[in-house]
């Protein structure tokens, strides 16, 4: 299985960023071999609209299971789940640590998005 | 001759010059009110609207059967209005612009274009007034389809006076992108000078010659001044603040009605504002 989560750095022992459509990273957790590998979002911070479905199709992309996040818009919530990808929001600490938690079976899924999104 | 009259933000008065510019001359003019999401020239008019037409775009849909979620439409969107899933793609029609370019770039044939109704446009005359107005529906996020269909209304007046959404954003620039000349209003007060500077970026990007308008006039500082002086902005016309003005404005009593003197100061800033257009066009 695979674990997206938004990154601020290229270092699972920094923070995790808790923002989901400019985060500058995505680390992909592989648990089969504990393997991790950081995707940039970067064309994504500067963006003047739809940063959020951008951001999702990034994770779509990296074919993860489960994305891990801060906070998570309507729009990027549709692509998601419409890929089949879990999310969880409200996730703080650690890239590491959140990862474990998730792990331990202590993070749950989102039924819904829980931000408002933006309009331009 | 075009004139559109704007703001950095809402509520410094762009409408009251709009409006005012137009009741003080008597050959034909035409107003557009530009400021689609929130139209209200109208409440200071002596005139009833009719409905004069709709305003539609073309948007995409996708016929999931035959998308193979190549990804071809979502490289051609320059909006991020598209994503990819396993199950095809996906368009957000409240990121959509509307140009078309995902339905050229799909040669599945999986994207089609529907027509939807965002806007409505209307209008009215009285004496040598006539007043256009377009107006985004509620709950439309794409203003700049209603403001150019708006425009387009006034073609053949010899004055076209433009009230432009406020603000710097792509609603702003629709309505004053081909203005000859800009009057930018503001509030001679800090806030009123950030906004300001903002909207002076914008017209400067855009390369319109443009002026200054102080509204209410008196009740700040000497920011705006300073400012205009030292980029070498002209203030083409100050309105005072003036008890009397506001209180008929709030009930859509117009100052020009009140007193002859607003009449001579509006026609003024138009005056201003033409010769600010033939100077640049001797350059
Ligand atoms: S019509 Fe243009 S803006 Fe809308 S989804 Fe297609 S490419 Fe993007
Ligand atoms: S270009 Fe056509 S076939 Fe390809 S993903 Fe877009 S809609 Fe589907």
């Amino acid at each position: 299985m695979k674990i997206a989560l938004t990154a601020r750095e290229k270092n699972i022992d920094t923070e995790m960023d808790p923002r989901f459509g400019r985060a500058p990273f995505f680390v992909v957790y592989d648990t089969e071999w504990g393997s991790y590998s950081f995707i940039d979002n970067e064309q994504n911070l500067n963006a003047a609209q739809g940063a959020g479905v951008q951001a999702a199709q990034n994770v779509v992309k990296t074919g993860a299971d489960v994305l891990i996040t801060g906070s998570c818009g309507p729009k990027a919530f549709r692509v998601l789940q419409t890929s089949g990808i879990d999310i969880v929001v409200g996730a703080s600490g650690s890239i590491k640590e959140v990862i474990e938690l998730y792990n331990k079976g202590e993070l749950k899924a989102a039924q819904g998005p829980d931000v408002e999104g933006h309009w331009v | 001759m075009k004139i559109a009259v704007a703001s950095g933000k809402g509520g410094t008065g762009k409408t009251t010059v709009a409006v005012n510019m137009a009741l003080s001359v008597d050959f034909p003019v035409t107003l557009v009110d530009a400021d689609v999401e929130e139209p209200n020239g109208i409440f200071f008019l002596p005139l009833t609207l009719e409905k004069s037409g709709d305003v539609s775009i073309r948007e995409p849909v996708v016929n999931s059967s035959r998308c193979t979620s190549c990804g071809a439409c979502a490289k051609a969107c320059r909006f991020n209005a598209i994503a990819i899933t396993p199950k095809g793609a996906m368009i957000f029609p409240e990121l959509c612009h509307a140009c078309g370019g995902c339905f050229m770039a799909c040669r599945e044939g999986a994207i089609t274009e529907r027509e939807r109704v965002i806007g409505a446009l209307s209008q009215g005359k009285a004496g040598n007034l006539t007043f256009i107005q377009g107006e985004l529906n509620v709950g439309e996020a794409l203003a700049p389809p209603v403001i150019r269909e708006a425009k387009k209304r006034a073609e053949e007046a010899s004055l076209i006076i433009i009230d432009s959404p406020p603000g710097t954003a792509c609603p702003m620039v629709a309505a004053v992108g081909d203005a000859d000349f800009v009057l930018l209003v503001t509030e001679p007060t800090p806030f009123g000078l950030n906004d300001l500077k903002l909207a002076v970026e914008t017209v400067r990007t855009l390369s319109r010659p443009f002026g200054v308008v102080i509204n209410r006039d008196g009740i700040g500082d000497e920011g705006v001044r300073d400012y205009c002086a030292r980029e070498g902005i002209e203030i083409v016309g100050s309105v005072p603040d003036d008890r009397a003005v506001a209180e008929h404005y709030s009930r859509g009593i117009p100052a020009v009605v009140l007193s002859p003197d607003y009449k001579a100061l509006f026609k003024e800033i138009l005056r201003k504002a033409k010769e600010g257009i033939s100077s640049k066009e001797d350059l």
